[in-house]
Parts: C-alpha cells; structure tokens; sequence
C-alpha cells in the first residue's frame, strides 16, 4: 500500500496556563524565572492540613474560553482528584475535572486558504500544573541525572486543558488549528501562549487506517511539541512510523510517546500496560462550580470580536488576501495597527505598508509599529500623499525613514526636507529634453520601439530630482517628447 | 478549690474578680500536665504559654477567654509546636502555619499549652494506634480513653486542661467524651474552619470542643465557628453561639431509635440512657419512636468513603518535604514504599488500602460510588426525622470503656465502637455526647443530634439535662 491508502486521524490536546495574578488554589503570585521556591505557601507545598480554595479568576477565564470555543458552559462542574505518586506532585494527586468539566461539546472555527473550518471541541476544563522538577548532571535528562531537585513555584498555576474531537487529518492543519486557538486565547487575554516557555503545551493523538474505514485505529499520543513547527514535524514522524509498522503486518501498541524535536526521534514513555490507574474521585475540600447564569451570560455579551471574524471581516470589507490578513492579525496589537491606518487611508494600501515597508524599517531596531514613532495616523497621511501624488515612491520612502528616526508629521517632514513631488510642468519638461538630448542613442532606440528604455528615462529623471518627481508623469514626458509610440 | 478543678467559665470569673492570674492557671495546669500518668501530651508548650498568659495578664482589655490554658489535639497544625498527627511519619514536625481554629481560639485569648495524643492519623477508637503509645483513661487506667481523639478527652477528665480540641470524622469527639465522662461536640460540618487540620477524611471531619461542663463547650465552640476564606467548605454561621440557660424541656420532641437502644448496646449502657430519656419526659419532653431506614448501613458506608479520602489524603507524606524519610535510596518507588512502609502503623495502612482498592478502576461505581448514594439516603432519612422532632436521642457508644488491647486484634469490633455516631456524621449533622451516668463506675454517654445549624438547641437540651442528671466528672482516684 501506498501512503496514499492511509487516512490520517489526530486530536489535540491543549494544556494552556492561565493569566491569573495568582495560582489555581491558593494566593501565590504566578511566575516565571523567579529564584526557585520563592513564590510558595503551605497550600502549594502541600503541607498537612492546608486546604484549597478556588481562584474564581480562572473560572472566568475558562468561561471566556469555552465561550470562545463554542463550548456549553455547565451549570454545575466539579473537581475531583488524580491521583498518582510523583515528586512535582506534593500532593501526590492533582485536582483536577473528570466526568463534570467546566466547558462541555463546542465547535471551534479556524481559517484556511481553502475558507473556514471547524472543529470538534470535545470538553475543557481547569486543574493545576505540576512543579518544576530540574535534573542536575547527565545534561539535564532524568535518566543520566546525578539528582533531580523541584522548584514549587510553576506548582498549582492554572491550567486549562483542552481536548478537540479527532477530525484533523493533516500536521499542517492541525498547526493551522493550533495556531489560530492560540491566537483566540492570547487575544482573550486567557494565556501568554508561549510554547517556547511551556506556558501552552501541546499534545497530539494519532492513529491512522485504511482510506474508506470508518473506525479508529489505535492511537498514540505524541508529547513534548512546543512549536508550531515540531507540532508538524512530530506528527508526520509519527504517522510514518505507524504507516510503516502496519505495512509490514504490524499493530500499533497504545502508548506515550516523547517527540525529540532536536533529533526527530520518537519514544516511548509508557504503554497502556503500564498506564496509571488515577482513581479519580470528587475533591471534597471544594464545592461544585455553579457559575451564576447571568454571569455567564454577561461574560458571552463581553466577548470581543474573535479574530477570526476579524479576518474575514478584513478579507470581506477590506478585500484582503488570506495571506494578508495572516500575517496582519498576529499578534493582536499588529492588527489593532492595522486597522487604525486603515480607517484612515485605503486599506489595501494599508496592509501593503504596514507589512511591508514600516515592519522592514522597524525590524533593525527591534521595534513593532505599535511601538515605534510612527503613529497610525502618520502612517495614513504618508499613504494619502503617495495616492495623491503629492509625494513619489521613493520620496515617501525617505518620509517614513524619517519620521521612524525622529518622529513628526509627515507633510512637515516633507516640507522640510523638500520631498515634495516638482508640481512645476516647465521644469519636468525640461529635465526630460535635456535627458533625451544627453543619450540620443538612447533616444533613438526608444523611438525604434526599444520600449524598456522609458525605465531608463524615469530612473535618469529620478536621479535629477533627488525621487522627486513622479515617476508616471515623467514617464508620460519621455514618450510625449520622444514622439515614441 | 485547687485551680485545675475549675471550668473554664469559673477560671474567666476568678480571673476578672482578681482571685487568679493566666499565669497561675496556666501554671497549676503544666503542673498537671508534666505529671502526665495517662500519656495524653505529645508535646508540651511550657514557655511560649506561660509567655503569653502573662502578655494577656498585662493587657488593659482582656480578651474574652481571658488567658484560660486549652489543649490542642496533635492533628491540627501549631506553628512552630510539634504536631505529629500520633504518627511516626510525621515525628519532630513543626508546622509553618497555625489551624484556623486555633488562632481563632489564641486570639480569643486561649492559652495553648500542648499537643494532645490520638490515634495516628484520627484513625481508631481507643488512642491506641498512637504511634506514642495509648493514653489511657483516668476512670480506669487500665481501660482506654476513646478515640480518636483519646488525649483530648482524657487530659479534660484528669484535670490537665479545663478544655480542649478534637476532631470527629464518625464519632472522634463523642465516643472519648463518652468514655471520659465529658461533653464532647462535633459541630455542624463547615461550622468550624478545617484549615490546618490534618486530613484523614475531608468530607467527614470537622473539629469541635471538650469540656466537663455544656455551658464550657459552648463558650468554646462561639470563639470557633464562621467561614474560614483558607477553607471552601466553612460556612458563613447564621446566629452566634449563645451559653445555655434552659432548665426544662417543654415542648421538646426526642426521637428515639429503638434499634440504637437494644441489641448490641451494652445493657448498662442502655439503662443509663432509658434513664436519661426518662429525665427528658420529666422536665416537660415528650420521646417520639423514630426510624432511620439506612442508618444501618452507616458503619458499610463510612468504612468506603472515609478511607477512600484518606488514601488520597496521606499520600502527601512521601518524606520528600518534611517529615521523616526512611534511608536514601536511588530508586524513587523504593523511597516511597520504605518512607511510608516505615511511617505509617498497621490501621492507616489498612485504611490507605481499603480506600486505593474502592477508588479502583473498575470497583469505584460499586463500593465507593455505591457508598455515596447510600450516603444521601441516610441524609435523606436524617432530614425526613427531624420533620417530625427537634433532637434525636442515642447512646453516644454501645459501650463503656473497654481494656486495653481487648479489641485491637479484631479491626471490625473496634470500628463497631462508632455504630451510634457514624450516622450523623455521614449526613454532617451537630450532635454532642454528655455524660449519663455510671454503669460498673465508668462513664456513659448519652448523644443528643440535631439537624444542621441546630447548636444553640442542641447545647439548652443538654444544658437541661445534664443539671438534672447532675453527673459528676471527677474520676475517683485522680487527685485534686
């Protein structure tokens, strides 16, 4: 059989830190880098008879989500407890949800080139992360480790764990997904998203099976891929792998896997042998979550728009590509950006030059436009002077480079550097005569129907004017005086 | 009279007529409490509480407990003071943070002056799965204290302290005040914050007060209970604790269950009780014959549910954070396995396994989630009883104090000590224990429940009561 034969299936679990000021149970500031152990207390150490209490920030944030992600939001959901022995675990049992999470079934929507997509989202629900455990010696991997110390201070942050519905059938949709979930939920302020920092983690199960099948075949669950890029790459490895055993009259054994992104190797952590049995069981130290429904309601109302109506409104009323709207809608400040310049000058253009030419100019000084000198409203009234020709290209080019450099009003600059475009129709005359008269054989072959020569023209006509003239109307004079076609 | 044969009540008058100090008491209390025949204290707090009687001696405004000595059961936690839980694994720990109720009680102006034993971890009815050994009881010290909170009961009926904490998971305060001799009170579940008490089982345990007299323990319990923001379970307290007053029990309906006061009772136990109840009729009560269909299937029940929480809740003393820790090893299991092997005694071992096996894949839906369907209809029963009465009467233990070692190889006739009390506390409901009189000279306990929130009427019964039984708490042959 051919890879063809195979149909890819993959669901995504997604572990996302939440942006609370304190942890999931207790009141210890949420970190990152501090000196380890610092932001701890006897609830987030676990000590004897410490008890937890439920930050009422995260549930909002996982109300907003589950809005977000279409989900239903339950009228009662209840924590419970996982348990398991672990040294980044003081508990030895994580409170977490089973069988009553907080979101229920949703539906979330992403956009592709190929137009809008849905998903299956099959539950979320909040729990709490697991400390840091360090492994000294044996270049930090557990298993050549002389020691392993913990740090208790990522121990307790909120978690939202979401889980989508197995309906992904390609890595590179499944990092479409993924990255327009993260951009929903950084835009919601409900995460950083970092991967890099592990603050959102992802996790992939695959399984693959005959084209035309319709069961499942035994899945694995890929750990460990903290890049959209890994996501991909481990995904491919790992359908490729499964291909292969099945096509030598193999079976796939249920199993943990580790993706090693550095060298692409992939393996196993535990089998469903040795898979724990957690024991779950409702966390009696807490009562169940009955979120007030007006609340609830209220939070619905509040939503933002998400970005992906605020891409296909771009695309709709703006008429921007996909591409464009891509790149301009990450991250959000960028397209906040974006759509300022654009209320004041033509859209398309807009997009053209805050992609373009402003994030080239920034990108040395390690600036984003929302950051830099160049106010939306500067950046428009540089657009509206090129559209109305009363500055050239390269001219406004100069404007731009300047206001980044020093800042000020772009007409001023213009005024000041004398930018503006030579209004004067004698003296573009005779620029254009004096060119012609100074390359006659230049000339002569324009006339011949050497069309490509107007462009030398226009570039001779630029470099007289220092790129002030308007390089349409010098190339209308080259021809007018040259008498070509 | 000698200061330790003072209620705390008393001690608060003497205190503010001028006649004692904070610091005499809490002195002629150490006194005692140094001369421990019953082995009731696992730590003692000699300086830091003879420190702050003299701090609340020297205050303008004395706080209202007004520097009286109490002892704390070695389950909650005391900053600073040893609190071992009775067990091994847990030997020299000193806590970063002081329980709740505690620091309500400091701050009420209680002097802490020890730690008091238990059986390891709550988990026994007699204190002797201490891993310190048992205390024993002041009536016969021979016999056992009760459990699981022995030490508490025993030290208040010998006199150490005029008061003290427990806790009570199926019958922890009730059954030692029984056999003690005392008053004995599990509030309300959420009624008093469980921060800082050493889990055993979370949705059963809550802490409550030891006295040797009703009015005591109510002055006890009004410092304690409200909601607690450490713990989401407290509840917000609708009316405060008042001290009892009432002599007579006019119009007051006492549910009886008739099967609580027949087989299996012992049958001095049982007629201290029916003379109790006739006490009842005579200051104006009227004894209405009630049925719990379920209760019988309380003791099956809570010995699913109790352990199925602690097995969660003691897998947090691995050795790794505090506590004691076997021998290194490389191997991480094994750091377990001989941390905990080593830690724990024999019944807590038992109990983490009974409650890992119901909690099991597989087995949950049939023991532990069966139990908690059980669990509800005994709540259901409870509320349908107290539609028709205001308090339900029992004997608090089927027996009186029994010997030492008499019940310790057989685990279930030591968990049947708790048949009477377990009921009520699988539907969290306030009831109490006071004395009832004398059967072969030891104590009986007579337990009066009521439905939630139901304290105030609660402590005037038993206040009526217990000045109509007029029992008397000295144990003969603890000195004065």
């Amino acid at each position: 059989m051919s890879p063809d034969a195979w149909e890819v299936v993959i669901g995504i679990e997604i572990h996302a830190q939440l942006l609370t000021r304190t942890k999931m149970f207790c009141g210890c500031a949420l970190s990152f880098g501090d000196p380890p152990n610092t932001h701890t207390c006897p609830v987030c150490l676990a000590h004897p008879g410490a008890l937890p209490v439920v930050n009422r920030e995260a549930i909002r944030l996982a109300i907003v989500a589950g809005h977000a992600l279409g989900c239903e939001i339950a009228e009662c959901s209840v924590f419970a407890r996982k348990n398991y022995f672990y040294p980044d675990l003081p508990k030895a049992y994580q409170i977490s949800q089973y069988d009553q999470p907080i979101c229920g079934p949703g539906c979330f929507r992403y956009l592709t080139e190929d137009g809008e997509k849905t998903l299956g989202i099959t539950r979320a629900h909040l729990e709490e992360d697991a400390a840091k455990l360090l492994h000294l010696g044996g270049e930090g991997r557990r298993a050549n480790a002389e020691g392993s110390v913990v740090d208790f201070n990522r121990g307790g942050t909120p978690l939202l764990e979401i889980v989508t519905e197995p309906e992904l059938h390609t890595g590179p949709d499944a990092a479409s997904f993924l990255k327009q979930l993260r951009q929903t939920l950084v835009h919601l302020g409900i995460t950083d998203g970092n991967m890099e920092q592990g603050s959102m983690r992802a996790d992939a199960n695959i399984s693959v099976r005959p084209v035309g099948a319709t069961g499942l075949g035994t899945k694995t669950e890929l750990k460990n891929m903290n890049s959209f890029t890994y996501l991909e790459r481990g995904i491919a490895a790992e359908v490729d792998r499964q291909i292969a055993i099945l096509e030598a009259g193999g079976t796939i054994t249920q199993e943990t896997l580790h993706y090693e992104p550095g060298t692409g190797h992939i393996t196993s952590l535990r089998s469903k042998e040795e898979a724990h049995d957690y024991r779950y069981f409702p966390e009696p130290d807490l009562e169940p979550v009955v979120p007030d429904r007006t609340w609830v309601e209220e939070l619905r109302a509040a939503l933002p728009e998400l970005p992906i109506d605020r891409r296909e409104r771009w695309i709709r009323e703006y008429g921007l590509t996909f591409e464009d709207a891509e790149v301009l809608s990450e991250p959000v400040q960028l397209g906040d950006y974006f759509e300022q310049v654009a209320a004041l000058a033509p859209p398309k253009s807009a997009a053209n030059w805050v992609r373009g030419e402003l994030r080239a100019l920034l990108r040395d000084r390690g600036q984003e436009p929302w950051q830099s000198r160049v106010s939306p409203a500067a950046l428009a009234e540089i657009i509206t002077l090129v559209e109305s020709r009363e500055i050239s290209m390269p001219s406004a080019k100069a404007v731009l480079g300047h206001v980044v450099e020093h800042g000020g009003q772009p007409r001023e600059v213009v005024a000041a550097l004398g930018l503006g475009a030579i209004q004067d129709e004698p003296a573009l005359v005779a620029i254009v005569e004096q060119l012609l008269a100074d390359n006659p054989v230049q000339a002569q072959q324009l006339r011949e129907g050497k069309d490509k020569l107007i462009g030398f023209f226009v570039g001779q006509a630029m470099k007289a004017t220092q790129g002030r003239a308007d390089p349409a109307r010098i190339s209308e004079l080259v021809r007018e005086r040259a008498g070509a076609g | 009279m000698a200061l330790t044969d003072l209620t705390a009540e008393q001690s608060i008058t003497a205190i503010a007529a001028g006649r004692t100090s904070s610091e005499d008491l809490v002195r002629a209390h150490l006194e005692r409490v140094e001369h421990d025949d019953w082995n009731n204290f696992l730590a003692v707090n000699r300086e830091a509480a003879l420190a702050r009687a003299r701090e609340i001696d020297a205050m303008p405004q004395r706080p209202p407990l007004a520097g009286v000595p109490i002892a704390i059961k070695d389950a909650l936690s005391t900053r600073d003071l040893t609190t071992t839980a009775g067990s091994r694994i847990l030997e020299g720990f000193r806590p970063i943070y002081t329980a709740t109720c505690v620091a309500r009680l400091e701050a009420a102006g209680a002097v802490v002056i020890g730690k008091t034993n238990m059986d390891e971890f709550a988990m026994g009815s007699s204190c002797e799965n201490s891993a310190y050994g048992p205390s024993l009881n002041p009536w016969d010290t021979t016999r056992v204290p009760g459990g699981s909170s022995g030490g508490s009961a025993s030290a208040v009926a010998a006199r150490q302290v005029p008061w003290s904490l427990g806790s009570d998971t199926g019958g922890s305060i009730r059954q030692p005040a029984a056999l003690c001799g005392i008053v004995g009170v599990k509030p309300t579940y959420g009624a008093v914050s469980r921060y800082g008490l050493i889990a055993f089982a979370s949705s059963l345990d809550q802490v409550g007060p030891f006295a040797r007299t009703v009015r005591d323990a109510a002055l006890l319990l009004q410092s304690m209970v409200g909601r607690d923001p450490m713990d989401a379970t407290s509840l917000d307290w609708p009316d405060p604790i008042v001290l009892p007053t009432a002599a007579r029990l006019d119009g007051v309906r006492v549910g009886v269950i008739e099967e609580l006061m027949g087989q299996g009772i012992e049958p001095g136990v049982r007629a201290a009780c029916r003379a109790a109840l006739n006490r009842v009729e005579s200051l104006g009560g009227t004894l209405v014959p009630i049925e719990l269909p379920h209760a019988s299937y309380g003791l099956a029940t809570y010995y699913l549910i109790a352990p199925a929480e602690c097995s969660a809740n003691l897998a947090r003393f691995d050795g790794i954070r505090y506590g004691r820790r076997a021998e290194a090893t490389d191997d991480l299991l094994e750091h377990y396995e001989r941390t905990r092997g080593e830690g724990f005694g024999p019944e807590v071992k038992r109990r983490i396994m009974l409650g890992t096996f119901a909690l099991s894949s597989g087995y949950y839906d049939a023991y532990y989630g069966q139990a908690q369907r059980v669990r509800t209809l005994i709540v259901r029963d409870f509320a349908a009883a107290f539609a028709e009465i205001d308090v339900l009467a029992s004997p608090t233990s089927p027996t009186v104090a029994f010997r030492l070692g008499e019940r310790t190889a057989d685990p279930l006739s030591m968990y049947l000590s708790d048949v009477c009390t377990i009921p009520v506390s699988l539907a969290g409901l306030p009831s109490l224990s006071i004395p009832c009189g004398l059967s072969d000279g030891l104590p009986v306990g007579l337990q009066l429940a009521g439905p939630a929130f139901s304290e105030n009427r609660l402590f005037d019964i038993a206040h009526a009561l217990e000045a109509a039984i007029g029992f008397d708490p000295s144990p003969p042959g603890v000195a004065a």
